[in-house]
C-alpha cells in the first residue's frame, strides 16, 4: 500500500487522541490461558456437584455464582479486557450494567402485582 | 515497553505500545481513513465489543422471560428441567469451554505469528463447535421423539403421570393437567434459548471456515491479526451465554422429591 | 451579496463563483460507484433520498387517516382499512423516517468532518446499514402490498399474537432487519467519535451536534437489541403458539410490553436528541454567538439518553401494570423532562443579546423551540397517573407526540436539511420560497394537532375511525390543517430539487459559521480534508472565525 503524504504528519498531538491511554499490546500466554481452562471446568464440576446436594434457595444463587466468576475470567483473559484500554473496561460495564437495568425495572412491576402468582 | 510473550522471535517496531509518531509503517491491510494501526486495531477491538453489548441485550429479554416464569410456575419447571440430560450438557459445557480454549490460544498464535499452530488451533475450535451442536442435535431429537417441542403435538401425559422408578417410587411429583401445561413454557425457552445460541454458534462456526481458509493463506501470520481476536470476542460471548444457560435450564432442582 | 443587516448570508460574487471541480459528487461516476460507495458523504445522500421517499408514503397513509376522520361516520373505508392506515402510518414514520432521519443523513455527512477525521470508523459498515434500511424498508412495501398489518405501529399483544389474521409477521421482520440498520449507524458514530477526533480535538471542543449524536448512538445500540427479541417473540407466538404471550397458557401480554418500551422509549430520544443537536447549531450561528452552558448542554444530552432508558412503563399505566411500579415510573418521568428543558433554557440564553436574524433554517429552529416545549409539557401531564389515565388512548396522546415529532424533530431535520444544504451541494435554496414553505408548515402543524390537544381531553379516543358527532368540528380543523401541512412539505422538495441546478453558489461558509465542516469547500472533497486539521480553539469561537476570516480572500471554483 502507498505510503503517501497523507499520512506523513509532523504535528504534535497535544490531545493524545490517537492513543490516549497508549494500551500496552499485552500478549497473554498459553499458559495463564491454560490455567483459566483449568479453572473453567472445575467451576463446571463445581456447579454439577453442588446442584446434587440441597441447599434450599442457595442452590440457584451458588449456581449462578459460579457461572458469573466463570463469564469474568473469560472477560478479562479469554477476550484479554484486563490488558485493554479504560475505555474497553467501560464499554464492558455498560453492557452489563443496562442488562440489570433491563431486569430490576421491569421485575419492580412484576414483584409488586397483587394479583400475580409471584 | 515489554511484552510478555514465549517465543524468540524480535519484535517488529510497530507492535511496541510506544505511539512513534515519525515510524510509521503499515500493514498491507490499513485502510486509509485511520491515521495510525494502533487506532485502526483499537476501533475494531472497540466496534466488536459494542456489537457484543447488543448481544447481551438481545439475549437479555430471553434471559428475562426466563427469570419471570421459572418464578411464576417453579413447580412445572423443575419436572420439565429434570428432562433435560445432565451429563449432555455437562459434557457440552466442557466441550465449549475447551472449543473456547483452543480460540483464545488461536489468537496468541495469531500474535506471535506461528500460521500453522493458528490453522491447527482455528480448526480444533470448530472441531469442538461442532461437536457441541453434534450433541445439542442428539438432544433435540430426544425431545422431538418424547413429543416435547412446544406446539400443537406437545404430550403432558409424563408430567401428569410420572413414569416410576426400578423400585416403584414415582420419579417426580405428579402435576394436575394445568400446571402441567406450563411445561410448555419451560420447553419454549428451553429452545429458543438453546436455539438463538445455536444459530449463533452456527454463523461463528461459518465465520471459522473463512476465517481457517484466510490463515492458511498466511493472511493473520505478519502482523494483522484483527480478524481473529475480534471473532475471538466473538466466540467467547457466546459460550459466556451457554455458561449460563447450562445451570438455569438443566440445573433447576435436581432433587425435587426430598 | 455580502452580509446586510437583516440576514448573516456571505455568498461568493455570482459572476466568477462556480462549484469546485473535484468534490465528493464528482469524484466517481456511474451508478455503482455510489451503490458501492464507503464515503459517508454519498451514503448520506443515498439516506436522504430514501427517507425522503418512505416519508411521503407515510404521509400519504396520514391524509387517508384525515380524510376519514373529516366525518364521525365510518363511512370512507372498513375499520380494519382504517386499522391498517394508522399502522402503516406509525411503523413508517417511526422507524423508516423519523429513527434515521437525522443521524444518517446529517449525522453520517458531518460527523467525521466536524470532528477532522477523513471517514466513519467502519465505511463498509455504513453501507451496509444503509442496505438494511433499504431491506427493511422493502420488507414493509411487501407487507403493506400483501394486504397491511393492522395491530398498530405497537403490536400490542395479546392483539398482535392471538386476535389478527394479517402480515404481522412480515412487518415485525422488516422493522427487525430495519433496527440492525440503527444499530451499525449508532456503532459506527460511537466509535468514530472516541477514536477518530483530530489532533486537539477535546471532547469539550466537539460541536454539540456530535454529542447530541453520541448520546444517541448509545441508546441506539443498548436499546434496539430488546426491541428485536421483542419482535422475534412475537414472531415465534404467532409462527409456533407457544405461549410466551398467552394468558391461556400461562403467558403474560405485558412481558411484551415491557421489552417493546424498553427500546421504544429511548427511541422517541434517539429520534429528539440528533434533533436537538442541529438546534444548537442553527441558533448559535444565527445568533452570532456562542451556546450558552455548553457544558450543560452537552451533559444534558447524555442524561436524556441515561434516564431515557429508566421511564418506559409510562406507556403502560392502564395496561395491568402494577401500583407501586407505576409511581416509581412516574417520578421518574418527570425527571426525565429536566435535561430537555436545561437545552430549552440553554437555546433561549443563546439568543438573548446575539444578533439575531431569520433566515430559513432560524425560522424552523424557533418553530422547533415552541411546539417542542410545548409537546414536552404536556409530556409532563401524561407523566402524573391521574391524568394519564384520563388522557391515555385519546387524542391528547396522539397530540403530543405530534408535537415534539413533528413540530420538534420534523421541523429539526428541516432546520438542518436548509442549514447545510449549501455544505452538502454547494448551492443554495431560494431564500423567500423556503421561508414561505416554513410558515405554511407551521401554521399548517398547529391548525393540524392544536384541536386534537382539545378533542382528546374531551375524550376522543385515539386509533377509532368514528367518533361521536360533537367532535366533528375540532376534526375538520385538524384536516384542513393537514391539507395545509402538505403543502408546505412539499415545496421543499420542489424548491430543494430546483436549487440543485440553478441555485445560487454557495461558496465554503455562506453563513459565516464556525465548526470544521464551514472551513472546507462546499461540496466536500472525497476526502474531506486536504490535511488533516489541528483543533486550537473552542466550539462556537466567533473571534476565531473573525481573525481567520480578516485576511481571507476567498475564490471559489
Amino acid at each position: 500500500m502507498a505510503h503517501d503524504t497523507v499520512h506523513e504528519h509532523h504535528y504534535h498531538d497535544p490531545a493524545n487522541v490517537t492513543n490516549p491511554e497508549h494500551a500496552e499490546h499485552h500478549i497473554v500466554t498459553p499458559l495463564q490461558y491454560g490455567f483459566v481452562y483449568i479453572a473453567l471446568l472445575i467451576g463446571t464440576l463445581l456447579t454439577v456437584l453442588a446442584a446434587d446436594q440441597n441447599f434450599g434457595f442457595m442452590n440457584p444463587v451458588i449456581a449462578l455464582a459460579i457461572a458469573c466468576t466463570k463469564a469474568v475470567i473469560v472477560i478479562l483473559f479469554f477476550m484479554h479486557v484486563k490488558y485493554q484500554s479504560h475505555l474497553i473496561k467501560i464499554t464492558v460495564a455498560c453492557g452489563f450494567f443496562t442488562f440489570i437495568v433491563l431486569v430490576t425495572m421491569t421485575l419492580l412491576d412484576y414483584i409488586s402485582r397483587a394479583w400475580g402468582l409471584w | 515497553m515489554d511484552n510478555s510473550i514465549a517465543t524468540t522471535e524480535p519484535l517488529m517496531p510497530r507492535e511496541t505500545a510506544v505511539h512513534e509518531e515519525h515510524e510509521h509503517v503499515f500493514i498491507p491491510q490499513h485502510r486509509h481513513h485511520f491515521e495510525t494501526e494502533e487506532q485502526q486495531r483499537e476501533a475494531g477491538s472497540f466496534g466488536m465489543w459494542l456489537f457484543l453489548l447488543t448481544e447481551i441485550m438481545f439475549f437479555g429479554g430471553l434471559f428475562f422471560a426466563y427469570l419471570l416464569y421459572r418464578n411464576w410456575y417453579y413447580d412445572a419447571f423443575v419436572p420439565a428441567s429434570n428432562q433435560l440430560s445432565v451429563p449432555l450438557g455437562g459434557a457440552n459445557t466442557a466441550i465449549l469451554i475447551t472449543s473456547g480454549f483452543f480460540m483464545a490460544l488461536g489468537v496468541w498464535a495469531a500474535e506471535v505469528r506461528k500460521r500453522a499452530l493458528l490453522v491447527l488451533f482455528l480448526i480444533l475450535t470448530t472441531v469442538f463447535g461442532l461437536a457441541f451442536l453434534g450433541i445439542k442435535y442428539v438432544e433435540y431429537h430426544e425431545k422431538w421423539e418424547k413429543h416435547h417441542i412446544p406446539g400443537a403435538s406437545f404430550d403432558i401425559s409424563e408430567f401428569v403421570n410420572p413414569p416410576k422408578d426400578a423400585a416403584g417410587k414415582p420419579t417426580q411429583h405428579a402435576l394436575p393437567p394445568d400446571v402441567a401445561e406450563k411445561t410448555q413454557i419451560f420447553f419454549f425457552l428451553y429452545f429458543a434459548m438453546t436455539g438463538m445460541h445455536a444459530l449463533h454458534m452456527i454463523i461463528g462456526i461459518g465465520l471459522l471456515v473463512w476465517l481457517i481458509a484466510r490463515a492458511q493463506r498466511g493472511d493473520f501470520s505478519s502482523g494483522y491479526v484483527a480478524p481473529i481476536e475480534n471473532f475471538g470476542l466473538y466466540w467467547h460471548f457466546v459460550d459466556i451465554v451457554w455458561l449460563f444457560l447450562f445451570p438455569l435450564l438443566y440445573l433447576i432442582n435436581r432433587h425435587p422429591l426430598q | 451579496m455580502s452580509a446586510s443587516s437583516t440576514t448573516i448570508l456571505n455568498l461568493p460574487d455570482q459572476t466568477t463563483a462556480a462549484v469546485p471541480k473535484r468534490n465528493y459528487i464528482s469524484a466517481e461516476h456511474g451508478l455503482l460507484s455510489w451503490l458501492l460507495t464507503g464515503d459517508h458523504k454519498r451514503i448520506a445522500m443515498l439516506y436522504l433520498i430514501s427517507i425522503t421517499f418512505f416519508f411521503f408514503i407515510g404521509g400519504a397513509f396520514a391524509g387517508l387517516i384525515r380524510l376519514e376522520l373529516l366525518t364521525p361516520q365510518p363511512d370512507l373505508v372498513a375499520s380494519d382499512t382504517y386499522n391498517k392506515f394508522f399502522t402503516m402510518h406509525g411503523v413508517i414514520m417511526v422507524f423508516l423516517f423519523l429513527v434515521p432521519s437525522v443521524p444518517a443523513t446529517l449525522g453520517n455527512f458531518l460527523i467525521p468532518i466536524m470532528l477532522g477525521a477523513r471517514d466513519l470508523a467502519f465505511p463498509k459498515i455504513n453501507l451496509l446499514s444503509w442496505y438494511l434500511y433499504l431491506a427493511g424498508g422493502t420488507l414493509t412495501l411487501a407487507a403493506l402490498v400483501l394486504g397491511g398489518v393492522d395491530t398498530g405501529w405497537t403490536f400490542t399483544t395479546p392483539l398482535s399474537t392471538h386476535y389478527l389474521n394479517t402480515h404481522v409477521v412480515t412487518t415485525a421482520s422488516a422493522i427487525f432487519v430495519a433496527g440492525f440498520s440503527s444499530i451499525f449507524t449508532g456503532l459506527n458514530f460511537i466509535v468514530t467519535i472516541h477514536r477518530m477526533r483530530c489532533p486537539g480535538m477535546t471532547w469539550f471542543r466537539m460541536p454539540l451536534f456530535v454529542w447530541s449524536h453520541y448520546a444517541a448512538s448509545i441508546l441506539m445500540v443498548l436499546g434496539t437489541p430488546v426491541l428485536a427479541i421483542s419482535l422475534t417473540l412475537v414472531g415465534l407466538e404467532r409462527l409456533i403458539g407457544i405461549g410466551v404471550f398467552d394468558p391461556n397458557k400461562g403467558g403474560d401480554p405485558l412481558l411484551f410490553q415491557h421489552l417493546f418500551w424498553f427500546y421504544s422509549h429511548p427511541a422517541v430520544y434517539i429520534m429528539i436528541l440528533p434533533g436537538m443537536g442541529v438546534i444548537s447549531e442553527v441558533v448559535s450561528t444565527f445568533s452570532r454567538k456562542r451556546v450558552f452552558g455548553y457544558t450543560a448542554v452537552a451533559f444534558s444530552s447524555v442524561a436524556i439518553a441515561l434516564f431515557g432508558f429508566f421511564v418506559w412503563e409510562h406507556h403502560m399505566f392502564i395496561m395491568g401494570v402494577s401500583n407501586y411500579s407505576a409511581l416509581v415510573f412516574s417520578l421518574l418521568t418527570m425527571l426525565v423532562a429536566v435535561p430537555s428543558a436545561i437545552k430549552i433554557f440553554n437555546w433561549a440564553f443563546t439568543l438573548q443579546k446575539g444578533s439575531i436574524t431569520f433566515e430559513t433554517p432560524m425560522l424552523y429552529a424557533f418553530g422547533f423551540m415552541g411546539l417542542f416545549t410545548i409537546g414536552g409539557l404536556t409530556g409532563v401531564f401524561l407523566a402524573a397517573l391521574g391524568m394519564d389515565i384520563q388522557l391515555t388512548e385519546t387524542y391528547f396522546i396522539v397530540a403530543h407526540f405530534h408535537f415534539v415529532m413533528v413540530g420538534g424533530m420534523l421541523m429539526a431535520f428541516l432546520s438542518g436539511v436548509h442549514f447545510w444544504w449549501p455544505k452538502m451541494t454547494g448551492r443554495m435554496y431560494p431564500e423567500s420560497l423556503s421561508k414561505l414553505a416554513a410558515v405554511v408548515t407551521f401554521i399548517g402543524f398547529n391548525l393540524t394537532f392544536m384541536p386534537q390537544f382539545i378533542v382528546g381531553y374531551l375524550g376522543m379516543p385515539r386509533r377509532y375511525h368514528a367518533y361521536p358527532p360533537e367532535y366533528q368540528v375540532l376534526n375538520v380543523l385538524s384536516t384542513a390543517g393537514a391539507t395545509v401541512l402538505g403543502v408546505g412539505y412539499m415545496l421543499p422538495i420542489l424548491y430543494l430539487a430546483w436549487s440543485l441546478k440553478y441555485g445560487a453558489i454557495a461558496g465554503n461558509n455562506p453563513w459565516q459559521a464556525t465548526g470544521l465542516e464551514w472551513q472546507i469547500q462546499s461540496p466536500p472533497l472525497t476526502e474531506n480534508f486536504t490535511e488533516i486539521p489541528v483543533m486550537d480553539h473552542e466550539a462556537y469561537d466567533y473571534e476565531w472565525l473573525e481573525h481567520k476570516t480578516q485576511n481571507e480572500v476567498t475564490t471559489v471554483g
